[in-house]
């Protein structure tokens, strides 16, 4: 499996970075963790002209807090977010995703902020990143902006963030700790055959789906009917889950039918919030 | 974490046949030094990269290489117009009467017949370059009618993969034996039926196939590296396609990472690289992507059967009828045909069945061949037995253990003839399914599977009761000989150097054969090596596949050991001034008890042999030996594997969660790399009744050519196995060994289906087409509450 042609250039700052985005366009692709565009440029379904490697700009990758919300950097390998005693303490619904995420090799090199990107339809991050209604900061030529959770996935491997910006930072509430993540792994990827999040707060009942369709969705139906209510008795949460996929147009293929993957996203819901209350 | 179940032994002590030793082998392929065809780096080699259809039939109006020569770096872009004459046929050594067989060139010729065939050749300084060359080839495609389906291949009207056959029939093969199967059906009180389906696998080893062939213009000699199991098959076979005398002709096997069959084979490639390094002059190094593999290395099973088995209502079976259809694929490769007929060989299974009917009709289809992976034909035939024999059971409403102990043939029928023809050598049926039954707990096993579907659980216990056939083989039923040969030299300093010609590629005979070794030649393990995989330094062997090697090879190396001791007798005589007869070899030394109180050892002896100024008139100098072993017989090692599973109600999920396995093979020389074998022979099973498919689309698109979408077993689907081994030595040779390179996923396919069909059987749930992936599972159970 070789590549085709191209050509490598490594920036020293985010700036950098960006202008070397705005001069090469469409030709130019940004590298970090490398775990999703490789495989693509190896079997050359990517194709870039040039690869700009962002994988070693310094300060990028951290875990802090910082207010009432918790700082990722955007390059954070998945690992480091698995292990972190700040997320594990204090919002581990991230952690909890990040150790579904492929193998050991795969969490040592793939980062956040490629995950969130590359917005591949069964990745793990999108629906923890939608059910804790997080904060992502992109910077380009025209400065830096924040896109909200429910804004970012735009549909199938594509995201809010224009080819010429870079995503910096993600931002979690610092006080979600009645969350769980429950997946159903496609067998042969280990990708999300569908994976439910969920985030329970004095707000309600936030939860994020990933695997089912074109791309993560927070699963309204779910949300609505445990809206307002006080006591979450396994009889509501079975009928709020029956919502999971409500209105969605699932996703069929070899691995599963848009039946199957509809009816795994309720099991999970259902699944995931039972877990959740457990950690109440 | 998994209990470490075998204390490793101390490598210093003796014997070491029978001791679980860790393989010595395997440092160096932990160590990352195994030296891999993709290793291999030539003095000025080039590298080719093949362009393969994306068709699954069409025909080829022109291809236009210009744009792809013009590139920088390409040495030569060729088509098959280019290379076929002079790279022959590709063989197939199935000797099946009237069977129907289309031309297998190395590269298409004017159409192409299946997704991944290759279509043209590009050779360049570097792969990148060859990669790119070949994406620059235009080929104009005119697609023709496709069929991937062998039932619907068969009917009238379908699309024929080769128009000029004339059929999409290959071969219909007839097999009966044993008494009259009209009459058995007859006498019967009801007549149990049932379909089975064995979908397509992809061996997906890990290390796929690579070739790098040099040629030596003033010798005329031709080295060619290949990742095979069968170096010495192929030198048999090459110089009929590329004109290079078999004396001038070396073929290497080197570190061999997987075959499971997919290695047991004559390729294209392995012509084709050769022919290249011909005619270029240099070095040629293909290597195969992983997307190639899935595409264009053989694939395994692919069978539909319907069964049909005579019953007494008292469960006596008096016979059976099975009609298969094995899809071929679009190409036979060395055993494609011969495969399913293997099938025919072991139906009956360890059971005393009267009389027996079967027919194969063997079908092309535009799809990768199918051929010898892991188990060939018996695990089709394990997996439709079993299965029919919990079918019968619960239809009879008999206890299926019995069912089984009721057409064990006892231990005093040994050597049992059955009606399918072969005589198994030696066996105790009943004794491995008692262990089995005594490791599994079974009594307990069936409590808490009542327990759990009294609170509304889907539990099951799936059992099999194997019988299989290894140590292939006898001449008169291989087609290119069944025999093994081997070698054992002492040097000079002592040193054993032992040669052999079988192929290891994980078996883990370097240790085997040198635990044999160290024993019976009495020296320290640490002195023997074991040389293979190169026909110039093994001149012959019949290589590996049907689990051989030790049962045939290693007995090769006994046959030598005992002439070369033999040998050494008389020269220790001479010594002793005796004869022959009054010399006593005993752990490595030569004594003469009466004669004299000297002893001889090895340094003394071997440094005799070899300065050679005081031997006995009439004896060689030189202390080697040679043999060839023919077995008189297969082997038919046998076991039982149990298995209990939950279901997920709401995902379908199959969960093991017991899995004991009771395999004889006969004495046990490592028992560590017995359960290996075993471990990763099951681990294969739960991939083939649970997950793994190799999938085509209506067109003839491979959807299942990664990774990705091909699922293969990995740690975490393996739960932890009980292990027990019963041991009936084999009376074919006199290690009396059997062979356990496939007993593992001969035996837990059945045991694994059976398992969820019991659990579905309180719904009623009768039939499931293998892999019972979770989705099945809920959409049976759905269908049913
Ligand atoms: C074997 C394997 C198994 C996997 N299993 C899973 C799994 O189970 N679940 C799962 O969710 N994922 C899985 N992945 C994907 C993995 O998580 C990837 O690491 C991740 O999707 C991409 O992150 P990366 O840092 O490797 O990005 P890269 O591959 O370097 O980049 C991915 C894309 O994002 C862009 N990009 C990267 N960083 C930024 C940035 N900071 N700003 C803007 N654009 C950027 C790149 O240009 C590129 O288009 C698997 C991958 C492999 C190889």
């Amino acid at each position: 499996m070789f590549p085709a042609h191209f050509d490598y250039v490594r920036p020293a700052t985010v700036e950098e970075a960006v202008k070397l985005l705005a001069k090469h366009g469409d030709d130019a692709k940004l590298l970090t963790g490398g775990h999703s565009l490789i495989p693509a440029m190896k079997l050359r379904l990517a194709r870039p002209q040039v690869v700009v490697d962002i994988g070693r700009i310094a300060n990028l990758s951290y875990i802090r807090e910082t207010g009432g919300a918790i700082a990722i950097g955007a390059m954070t390998t998945h690992a480091d977010i698995e292990a972190s005693k700040t997320l594990r303490d204090k919002s581990p619904l991230l952690a909890e995703t990040a150790s579904h995420i492929g193998d050991a090799q795969v969490r040592n090199k793939g980062t956040i902020g490629g995950s969130l990107v590359h917005a591949d339809p069964a990745a793990d991050y999108p629906a923890s990143i939608l059910a804790l209604d997080a904060e992502i900061d992109v910077v380009g030529p025209r400065g830096k902006r924040t896109i909200k959770a429910v804004d970012f996935f735009v549909d199938l491997l594509q995201s809010a963030v224009a080819a010429d910006e870079i995503v910096t930072e993600i931002r979690v509430p610092a006080t979600a700790k009645t969350v769980a993540y429950v997946k159903t792994e496609q067998k042969a990827s280990g990708f999300a055959l569908a994976g439910a999040a969920v985030v329970i707060g004095p707000g309600g009942v936030r939860v994020g789906i990933t695997g089912v369709a074109a791309t993560a969705y927070r699963a309204a139906g779910v949300e609505k009917a445990l809206a307002g209510q006080t006591s979450l008795t396994p009889d509501l949460i079975a009928r709020a889950s029956a919502q999971a996929a409500a209105g969605v147009d699932a996703l069929g293929d070899i691995h599963a039918s848009p039946e199957f993957r509809a009816h795994l996203a309720q099991v999970n819901t259902r699944r995931a919030i039972e877990k959740a209350l457990t950690r109440a | 974490m998994r209990r470490r179940r075998w204390p490793v032994a101390d490598p210093n002590t003796t014997p070491y046949v029978g001791r679980a030793m860790k393989r010595i082998e395997d440092p160096r392929l932990i160590r990352g030094e195994g030296t891999y065809t993709d290793d291999l780096r030539l003095p000025g080699m080039v590298h080719a990269a093949i362009l393969r259809s994306p068709h699954a039939h069409a025909r080829i109006r022109k291809i236009d290489t210009t744009a792809a020569k013009a590139i920088p770096g390409v040495v030569a872009v060729l088509t098959g117009a280019d290379v076929n004459a002079s790279c022959g046929l590709v063989p197939c050594a199935a000797a099946i009467p009237d069977l129907k067989a289309p031309k297998h060139t190395v590269l298409a010729g004017d159409r192409v017949y299946f997704v991944g065939h290759a279509v043209a050749v590009a050779v360049a300084s570097d792969p990148y370059i060859a990669r790119d060359a070949i994406e620059a080839i235009d080929v104009d495609y005119d697609p023709l009618p496709v069929v991937t389906n062998a039932e619907d291949a068969v009917k009238i009207g379908s699309p024929l993969t080769h128009p000029d056959l004339g059929s999409n029939v290959a071969y219909t093969h007839n097999v009966s034996g044993g008494g009259n199967i009209d009459e058995a059906f007859r006498k019967a009180d009801r007549i149990v039926k049932h379909r089975l389906y064995h979908q397509r696998l992809t061996p997906m080893p890990i290390e796929p196939r690579g070739v790098v062939a040099s040629y030596h213009t003033g010798e005329g000699t031709l080295t060619l590296w290949t990742a095979t199991q069968i170096p010495h098959l192929i030198r048999t076979l090459l110089p009929g396609m590329i004109g290079v005398p078999e004396n001038k002709m070396r073929i290497v096997a080197p570190e061999v990472g997987g075959g499971f069959g997919a290695k047991l084979n004559v390729y294209p490639e392995e012509a084709l690289i050769a022919h290249l390094a011909m005619r270029l002059h240099t070095p040629v190094k293909w290597i195969e992507s992983r997307r190639d593999n899935a595409a264009a290395t053989i694939h395994g099973r692919d069978q539909v059967g319907e069964y049909e088995v005579a019953v007494k209502n008292d469960g006596t079976i008096l016979g059976l009828k099975s009609k298969t259809i094995a899809d071929l694929g679009s190409y036979l490769q060395l055993l494609t045909p011969a495969v399913p007929t293997l099938t025919g060989l072991v139906l009956t299974g360890c059971y005393t069945i009267p009389a027996v009917k079967m027919e194969i009709v063997g079908v092309y289809t535009n799809k990768m061949a199918t051929d010898a992976y892991r188990g060939a034909g018996r695990p089709e035939a394990t997996y439709l037995i079993e299965r029919l024999m919990d079918v019968v059971a619960q239809e009879l409403k008999i206890d299926r253990l019995d069912l089984r102990l009721k057409h064990f043939p006892a231990p005093g029928d040994f050597p049992f003839p059955t009606s399918c023809g072969l005589v198994y050598d030696s066996g105790n049926y009943a004794a491995a399914l008692t262990k089995a039954k005594q490791l599994a707990n079974w009594d307990q096993l069936l409590k808490d599977r009542a327990a759990a579907r009294a609170a509304g659980k889907l539990s099951g216990i799936g059992v099999s009761t194997y019988v299989e056939i290894c140590a292939m083989g006898p001449s008169k039923a291989m087609p290119a000989g069944g025999w093994e040969w081997g070698c054992v030299r002492m040097e000079i300093s002592a040193k054993v150097t032992v040669i052999t010609g079988v192929s290891p590629h994980g078996q883990g005979q370097e240790t085997t054969f040198a635990q044999i070794v160290a024993d019976r030649v009495g020296v320290p393990i640490e002195d023997v090596v074991i040389l293979h995989g190169d026909t110039s330094v093994a001149h012959y062997g019949r290589d590996t596949y049907g689990s051989r090697g030790t049962a045939v090879g290693g007995t090769a190396i006994v046959m030598c050991i005992d002439k070369m001791i033999a040998k050494a007798k008389t020269l220790a005589a001479h010594l002793f001034e005796t004869t022959s007869d009054h010399v006593v070899f005993e752990n490595g030394r030569f004594t003469s008890p009466g004669v004299t109180n000297r002893v001889i050892t090895w340094p003394e002896l071997a440094g005799e042999f070899y300065v050679a100024k005081n031997l006995p008139p009439g004896l060689e100098p030189g202390l080697e030996a040679s043999s060839f072993f023919e077995p008189q017989n297969f082997t038919f090692p046998f076991g039982t594997h149990i298995c209990a599973v939950d279901l997920d109600r709401d995902t379908g999920h199959v969960k093991i969660t017991k899995y004991v396995a009771v395999d004889d093979c006969g004495p046990q020389i490592n028992p560590l790399i017995v359960e290996g074998q075993v471990q990763g022979g099951i681990a294969h099973s739960i991939g083939q009744v649970l997950f793994e498919q190799t999938i085509y689309n209506e067109d003839g698109q491979l959807v299942t050519g990664e990774f990705m979408d091909y699922a293969i077993p990995r740690a975490h689907d393996i739960p932890d196995y009980i292990l027990g081994s019963t041991v009936t030595p084999s009376p074919i040779n006199p290690l009396g060994v059997k062979g356990v390179g496939e007993a593992g996923t001969i035996g837990a396919t059945p045991a694994i289906a059976n398992a969820v069909m019991d659990a579905l059987e309180p719904l009623g749930i009768t039939h499931m087409n293998l892999p019972m992936t979770p989705e099945k599972v809920w959409q049976a159970i759905k269908t049913k509450t």
